[in-house]
């Protein structure tokens, strides 16, 4: 729809996937994981719902689809929105409340190394940006932490993240992701 | 380049880098960047679906028609704005005017916008970007300009058009211009690329970068003179990742209508059953102006060095 969605492209090829992009309902059959990027939560929703793609979208990760949600897509997906707009709408599925740019704005972007759940004790290159702060979560398992606060979760097929492992060359949670999608293939 | 300007902080969290400077542009693409003077416009534009919105005292077409030195807007204004919406918020600085950028950096704006739009303050220099925290947008006609601007510290790219016109053709020769200086770079060998380099005036490592990437090394958007969703279309389908649209929205009959329509045809810009829906009804387009009709030195595409 709008955000970094090329630069997904390019991490999931190299993960070995094929991809598409998605910007209307039909786009989705077939898939066995879906990217919602990181962008403005406010745009992405707004043309998802008037193009007709908000309700299919929001069937096809309840039924199972496995997916990435990367910042903005976090928003989209998130239960609880604060300081969004007043009417924003979203897709409600992930246990967690989030607030919009709860680190502040794009003078306190920034990159920090984190330790993710399963890689080793290895750090992962984190890039924040204008990123979501995870205020409270429900059912939902935390992956990584960053200043007392959750910055990647996961629950059920779905793996979200406050920051952009697509703007690094690390693609070890890319490589996760396309697991989870043909886990169930 | 990357880290120069990067300050860690007591979290091990680095601020500022350049990394999460072009980051920021690399989320906004795919939408539109729209002017606004008021936060109601703010609050209009970010109903519509704007990505981010651009701050300022007066749109380029009154700027154009109303003449005299345009310099940044007031901080009540820009603070006013920024409150009204939770889109990122980008402001103008005049080309050169460090200061006016280091305020704009203080008041706490999403991305500086180094326009030939104001009046120009320096006409030799244009802002050493690399010390700021807060990321920079330039303008350019061709390679050339664009990776000066690049050297010098910019994390996103726009093509200049012809701001304030509502007449689409400059913005299309720029975004041509950088297309065609890009693909002449493919396969030359290296000694090629520094004799090119010198005859477009490009820093020989930006060069190389673009030759390696095949497009400019960060994001690159198109402004001056869009005015319909078939204009965003028309940059979209020529390479650029998103757009600009300034006078375009504001001066039109029914701003709302119009800036949905061209935040849709931005997303949906190689559909055409999908244009020819968001293009009806819109009422009446900005006048416009025909570029032969200005006098030369009253062209701002012409300013930046």
């Amino acid at each position: 729809m709008q955000g970094a969605f090329a630069e997904h492209v390019r991490a999931l090829e190299s993960a070995g996937a094929r991809t598409r992009l998605v910007r209307s309902a039909a786009d989705l059959d077939g898939l066995d994981g879906i990217v919602l990027p990181g962008g403005e939560s406010t745009t992405m929703t707004m043309l998802m719902e008037r193009m007709g793609l908000l309700e299919p979208l929001r069937g096809a990760i309840q039924q199972g689809m496995a997916t990435l949600a990367t910042c903005a897509g976090m928003i989209v997906l998130a239960r609880e929105v604060t300081d969004g707009m007043a009417d924003q709408k979203g897709l409600g599925l992930l246990d967690v409340a989030v607030r919009r740019n709860g680190y502040g704005r794009q003078v306190d972007s920034f990159e920090a190394q984190l330790k993710v759940e399963g890689m080793n004790g290895k750090t992962f290159p984190g890039v924040f940006i204008r990123s979501p702060l995870v205020e409270s979560t429900g059912a939902v398992t935390v992956m990584a932490e960053h200043d007392g606060h959750p910055v990647a979760v996961r629950q059920g097929r779905i793996i979200a993240l406050c920051f952009h492992p697509e703007l690094t060359n690390d693609l070890r949670l890319h490589r996760e992701f396309v697991r989870l999608a043909m886990a169930q293939r | 380049m990357a880290e120069r300007d990067a300050t860690p902080n007591g979290n091990g969290a680095v601020k500022g880098s350049f990394k999460v400077k072009a980051g920021l542009a690399q989320m906004l693409k795919g939408g539109v960047i729209m002017d606004v003077v008021t936060a109601d416009h703010a609050r209009i534009a970010q109903e519509a679906g704007a990505a981010a919105v651009m701050a300022l005292e007066r749109v380029p077409a009154d700027i154009r028609k109303e003449g005299g030195v345009a310099r940044m807007s007031d901080p009540d204004l820009i603070r006013s704005i920024m409150a009204a919406v939770t889109i990122p918020v980008m402001a103008k600085c005049r080309i050169g005017h460090f200061v006016e950028a280091q305020i704009l950096e203080a008041l706490g704006v999403d991305y500086i916008d180094e326009s030939e739009v104001l009046t120009p303050a320096d006409e030799e220099n244009h802002i050493d970007k690399h010390p700021f925290k807060v990321p920079f947008v330039c303008g350019c006609r061709d390679l050339g300009e664009a990776t000066r601007r690049i050297a010098e510290g910019a994390a996103m790219i726009r093509t200049k058009g012809e701001a304030g016109t509502g007449n689409v053709v400059e913005a299309v020769r720029h975004a041509r211009a950088v297309n065609a200086g890009i693909r002449k770079l493919h396969g030359m060998n290296h000694a090629e690329l520094v004799h090119e380099a010198k005859t477009i005036g490009a820093p020989v490592e930006v060069l190389a970068e673009c030759q390696r990437l095949g497009r400019l090394p960060v994001v690159n958007f198109a402004a001056g003179g869009i005015a319909t969703p078939a204009d965003a279309a028309l940059m979209m389908q020529l390479g650029v990742d998103g757009v600009f649209v300034g006078s375009g929205i504001f001066k039109s009959e029914d701003p709302l209508k119009r800036a949905k329509a061209i935040v849709a045809a931005t997303t949906y810009y190689d559909k055409p059953e999908v244009l020819a829906e968001v293009s009806a009804g819109l009422g009446e387009a900005m006048h416009g102006l025909e570029i032969p009709t200005i006098p030369k030195e009253e062209l701002l595409a012409a300013r930046g060095w």
